[in-house]
């Protein structure tokens, strides 16, 4: 049984997979790009970006996954997205008062605008979807782990 | 905002800084994680002790991030409370990371120690500096879930339990908080702590400022460990970790306790009679009902655990009273208790560091084997009894002196009682611990490495000298600029407002 999970699914939901994945992907980037003019954004865009991998893991099992995404990668993800946040606030700390806003305004509803926004869910969105992609991973191998213990 | 005050959100930005470090890089530098955790808690000792002098300078200065003014945006306050507890916690923090250097070796992952370690004290940190209700929130959600996994960090049955405990027990109160600031903000339309505070006097609501008390006493109360809300402590804080015990009965519980309730209370909803009698009631409740729950236990970090809950009761009882000189006596007696009970957990860790175990009746003569820890562990057991002339005894009379003179006799008397029940669970300790025979299986104990002495003898000294800071001149600088803060009540409100203009 724990075999067959490695390998993953039946050829019909690999198949799917397959096609959907990279528009899962895409969507989530989309979201978070676009968090200051639209709704969405870091945190929402990042689950999203989560599931695509999520998504890989439950279809094609953990091999094939940590390929694309390995373990120690979500890690340096995680933590990037934590200290660019950080440093992005600190950018502002030189520029006058902690988390000030920097960058040029631009126009509003336009892609870039809104100085910091964008970056900053960009660094949430590293690490909120490294994040979660990794929760789902310590509870896929805490499962097996659980599974070969039974056996 | 002057110069001077800029430096405020880096006590905030610095340990994050170093907890984020330390997890991209732990791989690639092995000893970078004991380097960072000792260093970011050094320039936050530094950056405390910087924040003493600026409030000498201009009592209460604001600092808005993102250079949003308040109300509109995040705002923190830096006034005499917030330099005093940012003192005790990034004093004792410092302490606490020197000692893990060594404490810690024992464990596998030590670099996610350390980036939970700071995690935290950014938690804290925040919490003491925020002006801003939702805010406060915020990083005490990020203190408490950092302090949940490092309950269970030693992964065994009984830690991952307690951690399990503290984890629903804690989110269960943090939800009583949420909905208290939920309901302030449907009433004010602000989360500025200080507009809340002027909205409130300006169209005064008694029954919301009443339910929204009891839901910050049920939250804050249940962080902090006060007696109705105190089961999940003596679980979590043995199992810990000794460092991270030290840091959760030393200054967590105080933090995101003690401290947030009563600058709630005091400085935002304002302290009715009514408040203060609950605090005082439960606080002389902690007080009787810890120390006759720990006078009977065997396991050393156990009996320590439930002492936590006795002291808070002075604690809280001091501030309850209200008075200047009961809450000269409360905010000092905090202060005496994150150094002497950060002191006991540590010395309780380096016992099982060299022993291996946490059962008192299998002590015995430690003393001659250990002679560091059992005379730091003796001072500290003298200090929290309140022995003259350790830093104990002076906020323990402060504290009964102003109950008598609020004529509260009745809570003097508790007080005093405790304090003998004290004394007298801890000589049990040292008795059993370290004085007498020397068992035989400890023929070959070892004293603990040189960080875990240092920084067991350097709070050592602070417990002897502690009195010290009730000199005239030290006493304004230090504890006077906190009480001041305090006693203040509602005009907190006016003084911050006044600042950003």
């Amino acid at each position: 049984m724990s075999k067959e999970r490695e390998q993953g699914m039946s050829l019909i939901v690999k198949t799917i997979t397959r096609l959907t994945v990279g528009l899962i992907l895409l969507y989530g980037i989309y979201i978070v790009t676009h968090g200051h003019v639209s709704p969405g954004g870091g945190f929402a865009g990042g689950v999203i970006i989560a599931l695509a991998f999520v998504h890989l893991l439950l279809a094609f099992g953990k091999d094939t996954a940590f390929k694309v995404l390995s373990e120690s990668m979500m890690s340096i993800l995680e933590s990037t997205g934590a200290l660019l946040f950080l440093l992005i606030a600190l950018i502002g700390f030189v520029g006058g008062h902690f988390f000030m806003n920097v960058l040029p305004k631009g126009h509003p509803f336009n892609l870039f605008s809104a100085g910091i926004i964008l970056p900053c869910n960009i660094a949430i969105c590293l690490k909120v979807g490294a994040g979660l992609f990794a929760i789902a991973v310590a509870l896929v191998l805490l499962k097996l782990a659980v599974e070969k213990e039974e056996k | 905002m002057t110069t001077a005050s800029a430096v405020i959100p880096l006590i905030v930005a610095v340990p994050l800084a170093g907890a984020f470090i330390i997890a991209l890089l732990n791989q690639k530098i092995p000893r970078l994680p004991d380097l960072l955790g000792v260093l970011a808690t050094c320039v936050g000792l530094l950056l405390s002790l910087w924040s003493i002098y600026l409030v000498q300078v201009q009592p209460t200065s604001v600092y808005s991030v993102g250079n949003w003014p308040p109300p509109l945006g995040i705002a923190m306050v830096m006034d005499g409370l917030s330099a005093f507890m940012l003192v005790t916690v990034n004093a004792i923090a410092f302490a606490v990371a020197l000692y893990s250097v060594d404490y810690m070796e024992r464990f596998t992952a030590k670099w996610q120690f350390h980036s939970l370690f700071l995690l935290m004290l950014a938690g804290m940190n925040n919490v003491i500096i925020t002006g801003d209700l939702f805010n406060l929130f915020v990083f005490l959600e990020i203190a408490a879930v950092a302090s949940y996994a490092l309950v269970a960090f030693g992964t065994e049955r009984h830690a991952l339990e307690a951690a399990f405990k503290y984890a629903v027990m804690g989110t269960i109160g943090s939800t009583f908080i949420l909905l208290a600031i939920v309901l302030l903000y449907a009433n004010t339309s602000t989360l500025n702590m200080a507009d809340i505070g002027r909205a409130l006097a300006q169209s005064p609501a008694p029954h919301l400022t009443l339910f929204v008390s009891g839901l910050f006493i049920a939250g804050f109360g249940l962080k902090a460990a006060v007696v109705p809300f105190h089961a999940w402590l003596p679980d979590a804080h043995p199992s810990a970790p000794a460092p991270i015990s030290a840091m959760l009965s030393g200054v967590l519980i105080k933090a995101l306790g003690v401290y947030a309730l009563c600058r709630v209370l005091f400085n935002v909803l304002g302290l009715t009679s009514q408040i203060s009698s609950i605090l005082m009631f439960l606080g002389a409740l902690s007080m009787v009902i810890g120390v006759f729950l720990a006078i009977g236990q065997w396991d050393l970090k156990r009996l320590l655990a439930y002492h936590s809950i006795s002291q808070i009761g002075y604690v809280l009882l001091g501030i309850g009273l209200g008075t200047p000189l009961g809450i000269v006596g409360g905010l000092f007696h905090l202060f005496n208790h994150s150094v002497f009970k950060s002191l006991l957990f540590l010395n309780s860790g380096a016992v099982e560091y060299a022993t291996g175990t946490r059962d008192l009746q299998k002590m015995g003569g430690l003393a001659a084997r250990m002679p560091v820890t059992a005379s730091t562990n003796f001072v500290a057991a003298l200090s929290i009894a309140g022995v003259p002339p350790l830093n104990g005894f002076w906020s323990k009379l402060i504290i009964i002196v102003a109950a008598i003179q609020a004529e509260r006799y009745g809570y003097a008397f508790w007080a005093a009682l405790a304090s003998v029940l004290t004394l007298a669970s801890f000589m049990k300790v040292m008795k059993y611990a370290y004085w007498g025979g020397l068992g035989d299986a400890w023929r070959d104990v070892r004293e603990v490495p040189g960080f875990m002495k240092a920084s067991m003898v350097v709070l050592a000294v602070v417990c002897v000298l502690g009195g010290v800071l009730l000199l005239p001149g030290l006493r304004e600088v230090f504890l006077g600029a906190g009480v001041e803060a305090l006693h203040q009540g509602t005009h907190y409100a006016a003084g911050v407002l006044s600042e950003v203009k």
